[in-house]
């Protein structure tokens, strides 16, 4: 029996409607916050922009307050009302997507960081198309499997799992790349690396998108879909 | 290219941890009790309306649903509880192992010392502790001493009350805590070796510590006897039964594996009733 939207509102206790209601609404809060997170983290990377960077950093305690937050409304929730089939599940998946945010939020002031020591070295910019490409996907990513959460929608959440696929593909062709420039130059590892680094924080943050995708069709399906192949994953979408 | 999730297979084997068994399934489960279309009328209100299901052996499960769905009624059927009421008909069968219970040759007292039933309030009788878990066994025409005395100690000693009154057997069983009443109830039904053991909201009169006693007594007998429970509280189903089965209006809606009905249900009916939704 699938989920809809709606289904979390019709409660005979109006009080618990409204729990659920602002744990869910609290985690998309926290999603969008996030997301911005991740598009300048990005952005001080391409544009060297260091003051941007220290705003990101200084933004990741803003995220790691929420997450305590919303966990402790989970908890509350479970110790209060023993929530059960669809609530539960609902419970459950906020605290898994809530801990992937915070983590994918770790990430961005990860990719801060590196771009302030990018800016501190200053020079002619190497990877960054693959930074820019692959960043701009992982932030698309994140910003669908939000929606896809908001929504209840299965489809968008399969598609974030399989955009994860294409993104761990680019990584590795950006990686060889990267590797062949280091070995012709090897005055270039420092800076090469620190890029490589950073391609590597926004894969994580595809895999955590991916995560909370699979969340997402936890929630609506009550399938655990975590560690199957996409081929699988599509089936247990389209079965019912 | 592979997908790399694959390729992060864990090396160890994780799939029993925890669990004693990960997924019940009831297609691999022999029946104790087997309904074949079930009907049942109170005069011209039919009550229950056709039921099919299996009470799988050693296994716990619970019957959940509004007040007036049947499952008492339904509960009530597997010792013919419902033959004392004026103007009941029953179609349909019953079958205890092979046997259909509602057969004109079963001998219907025979029937309720295999099928046994404890109430929602403990109803010890006005005598001993000792004479309340003997008085089946009497009745069956044991006079040894010596085996008397074995089976009360092996009953109490099961509805996990042997500690508390070993003391003072001789007492009044009148003079115990309603917790412990109605465990003596339940060693007095277990001490006639009963095959399945119907409970018919056996805790809803009891405080939470008494609660919990007759949960994890359930869970301890369920080793030895098959037990079918009715309940209104749904956490207690939850806890207690290995299998769960949701009534609604006289009809089995949803009828499975606890961990899955509780997790995610098949019929929107269950999850509307579980999650406390207007349906």
């Amino acid at each position: 029996m699938d989920l809809t939207t709606d289904d979390h509102s019709h409660h005979i206790s109006d009080q618990f409607n409204k729990e659920l209601e602002h744990v869910k609404n609290h985690l998309l809060e926290m999603g969008g916050f996030v997301e911005r997170q991740v598009g300048d983290a990005i952005k001080c990377l391409i544009e060297a922009d260091s003051e941007l960077a220290v705003d990101v950093r200084a933004n990741d305690t803003k995220i790691n307050q929420m997450e305590i937050d919303i966990d402790e409304e989970c908890t509350r929730i479970i110790a209060r009302r023993q929530p059960a089939a669809s609530d539960l599940r609902l419970v459950i998946a906020v605290s898994k997507a809530t801990s992937d945010l915070e983590r994918i939020g770790d990430e961005s002031a990860k990719i801060a960081k590196l771009a302030m020591k990018l800016c501190e070295d200053g020079e002619a910019p190497r990877g960054y198309v693959e930074i820019r490409h692959i960043g701009d996907r992982v932030r698309k990513m994140t910003q669908e499997a939000l929606t896809a959460f908001a929504r209840l929608d299965v489809v968008t959440a399969l598609e974030v799992a399989q955009e994860d696929k294409n993104v761990d593909r680019e990584y590795e062709t950006a990686m060889r790349e990267l590797i062949t420039f280091m070995m012709e130059d090897p005055r270039s590892i420092k800076r090469v690396m620190n890029i490589i680094w950073s391609l590597r924080a926004l894969e994580r943050i595809g895999d955590h998108a991916r995560n909370i995708a699979e969340s997402v069709i936890y929630l609506v399906k009550g399938k655990d879909v975590r560690h199957v192949s996409i081929a699988e994953l599509e089936r247990q979408v389209n079965e019912d | 290219m592979n997908d790399s999730t694959e390729r992060k297979g864990h090396s160890i084997d994780m799939s029993n941890m925890g669990r004693e068994v990960r997924h019940l399934d009831i297609s691999n489960e022999t029946a104790a009790l087997t309904v074949k279309d079930l009907r049942l009328s109170y005069g011209d209100k039919q009550a229950l309306h056709g039921i099919d299901m299996m009470i799988p052996k050693k296994r716990v499960t619970a019957f959940i649903g509004p007040s007036g769905c049947g499952k008492s009624t339904l509960l009530r059927c597997f010792n013919r509880m419902n033959d004392l009421v004026d103007g009941c008909s029953i179609h349909g069968q019953i079958l205890l192992d092979t046997e259909n219970i509602y057969e004109k040759s079963v001998d219907v007292a025979e029937l309720r010392r295999r099928v046994g039933m404890v109430f929602q309030k403990p109803n010890p009788f006005p005598k001993s502790i000792y004479e309340n878990v003997a008085y089946g066994l009497r009745i069956q025409g044991i006079k040894k001493k010596r085996q008397l005395d074995e089976t009360v100690e092996w009953a109490l000693k099961s509805a996990a009350l042997w500690t508390e009154v070993k003391d003072r057997l001789h007492e009044s069983a009148l003079g115990m805590s309603g917790g412990q009443q109605q465990r003596l109830v339940i060693a007095r039904t277990i001490a006639v070796k009963p095959e399945v053991l119907l409970l018919d909201e056996p805790a809803s009169a009891l405080d939470p510590i008494s609660t919990l006693k007759i949960e994890e007594l359930i869970h301890e007998l369920k080793n030895e006897f098959t037990i079918a429970i009715v309940t209104h509280n749904m956490q207690q189903a939850a806890r207690v039964s290995d299998y769960t089965a949701f009534m609604y209006m006289g009809d089995m809606v949803e009828f499975g594996d606890t961990d899955q009905l509780f997790t995610n249900p098949t019929k929107k009916q269950t999850e509307d009733y579980i999650t406390g939704r207007y349906g």
